[in-house]
């Protein structure tokens, strides 16, 4: 039976983190299991977790009025969801409903909020991982926005 | 040069705007077309057109299988024909995909958009064992999941090899991936020593899926890749389709990354 200490090694999202600093990850951070279509994190609630997923598939949703929720981006084993933790207003920005049976790993955001606080070191590495995390997912709307699959470009969109 | 009159034997609406097209030719065998060659297909008095051929079967007893996405005139036009009608075909023209490079190398193929079309053919030779790849992994993104081509297959192909595919936009009736189909490329597993990868797309969507590709550690000269320039005679002799020192209807328009990367880079060329 593994521990949540090894758990938090073998994901690549804590490679390379010293193993005081996952000691002290685990102490914060609990087990969870969520049936297909249960929400791991709800849009504009209390931002106080995010979630290392290490199995299954998790969709990022937001509500639209008249239209319903709307998928931004789904995420798998190895992805992270949440930063609002980290930033204020600490309300979580989007909903994350899972698409199947998932496993993942909740920590707690407000302890460790403290704690890098305290801890200059292990926030400036924490906030290294989560800024590589947001930058990537800017990157991946831009390209998103482009509309790689759309018209050629010196058509406009004249889909029939 | 001159076209050969076919006629359309069956039409199949994919998706609004893009049909797929069974031709046959009474009584006369084809030429047996290459996964990745192209056919010009003329609509009588609209204009004439290159088109991949999207068919599961290569020789020359099986009806011609070309996928059209309507764009301009001519594209419409083809769209527009119904069952019975006929049509001008030329061909087939240009270089296809490197199979003779296949052999039981693991065989990674990336479409975007109508970039499938070209490459199904060669999913199909995979699956009745013509293709001597060692394993196929597909990578296929589109806009919606109401624009994927060929979805009673994609179903079944999902059984038989490792098949992603990645829509941009989705309600929450879409269970599968969501995002560019260069997120789960850059999350996958290749086998980036040795495996081939044939890319199929949009070219904004090409380069961005190359980019991944190197960083990953895949070799220059392991991606080929289908491109798309305006066509007129297709034999390499009206320069319309000039891309550098290239022809696209002759030399092409299957390329090696590493013959065509300084080109590629060139935005208007
Ligand atoms: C080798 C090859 C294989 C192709 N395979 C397919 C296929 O399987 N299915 C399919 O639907 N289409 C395919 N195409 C693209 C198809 O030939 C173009 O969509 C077509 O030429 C557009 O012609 P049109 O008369 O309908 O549009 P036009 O009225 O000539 O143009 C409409 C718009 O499309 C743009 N355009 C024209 N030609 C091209 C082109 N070749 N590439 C990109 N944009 C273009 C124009 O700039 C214009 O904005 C292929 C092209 C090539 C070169
Ligand atoms: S189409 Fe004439 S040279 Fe290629």
């Amino acid at each position: 039976m593994k521990t949540i200490t090894d758990l938090l090694h073998e994901h690549p999202f804590f490679n390379g983190l010293a193993e005081k600093d996952l000691q002290f990850l685990s102490g914060c951070t609990s087990n969870g299991h969520y049936k297909e279509g249960e929400y791991l994190a709800r849009e504009n609630t209390s931002a106080d977790h995010f979630f290392l997923i290490r199995s299954g598939r998790v969709a990022v949703e937001t509500f639209v009025p008249n239209y319903g929720p709307l998928c931004l981006m789904t995420l798998h084993g190895g992805d992270i969801f949440g930063w609002s933790w980290l930033y204020p207003p600490y309300r979580t920005a989007f909903d994350a409903r899972a698409l199947t049976s998932v496993r993942s790993l909740r920590l707690g955001g407000k302890c460790l909020r403290d704690k890098c606080e305290r801890e200059p070191r292990l926030g400036f590495e924490l906030m290294k991982r989560f800024a590589k995390i947001a930058t990537d997912r800017l990157q991946a709307t831009r390209i998103q926005l482009l509309d790689l699959y759309g018209p050629h470009p010196s058509q406009g969109d004249r889909q029939p | 040069m001159i076209p050969q009159v076919w006629r359309i034997e069956q039409r199949r609406e994919e998706y609004p705007g893009t049909v797929t097209l069974a031709l046959t030719r009474e009584g006369k065998s084809r030429d047996s077309i290459h996964p990745g060659q192209f056919n010009m297909l003329y609509a009588f008095g609209a204009g004439e057109v290159a088109i991949s051929s999207s068919g599961p079967g290569t020789s020359s007893d099986e009806p011609l299988i070309h996928t059209i996405k309507s764009q301009g005139l001519a594209t419409q036009a083809l769209c527009r024909l119904p069952e019975g009608s006929q049509l001008g075909v030329r061909g087939p023209f240009g270089q296809g995909w490197p199979i003779g490079l296949v052999k039981r190398r693991p065989l990674i193929v990336i479409a975007g958009g109508l970039g499938l079309a070209p490459l199904r053919p060669l999913i199909y030779s995979f699956l009745k064992g013509q293709l001597p790849a060692r394993s196929l992994q597909v990578f296929y993104g589109a806009r919606r999941p109401q624009e994927l081509l060929y979805q009673q297959e994609l179903e079944d192909w999902g059984k038989s090899f490792e098949l992603v595919v990645s829509v941009d936009h989705a309600d929450s009736t879409w269970e599968g991936h969501v995002g560019v189909i260069t997120d789960p490329l850059r999350i996958s597993t290749l086998d980036t020593g040795n495996a081939l990868i044939f890319l199929c797309g949009p070219e904004i969507m090409m380069r961005f899926c190359i980019q991944v590709l190197r960083h990953k550690g895949v070799a220059e000269s392991n991606i080929y890749l289908s491109m798309e320039r305006n066509m007129k005679c297709a034999i390499g002799l009206c320069g319309h389709c000039q891309w550098g020192p290239n022809f696209v209807c002759k030399d092409g328009p299957v390329f090696c990354y590493r013959n065509v990367r300084q080109w590629f880079q060139i935005n208007s060329l």
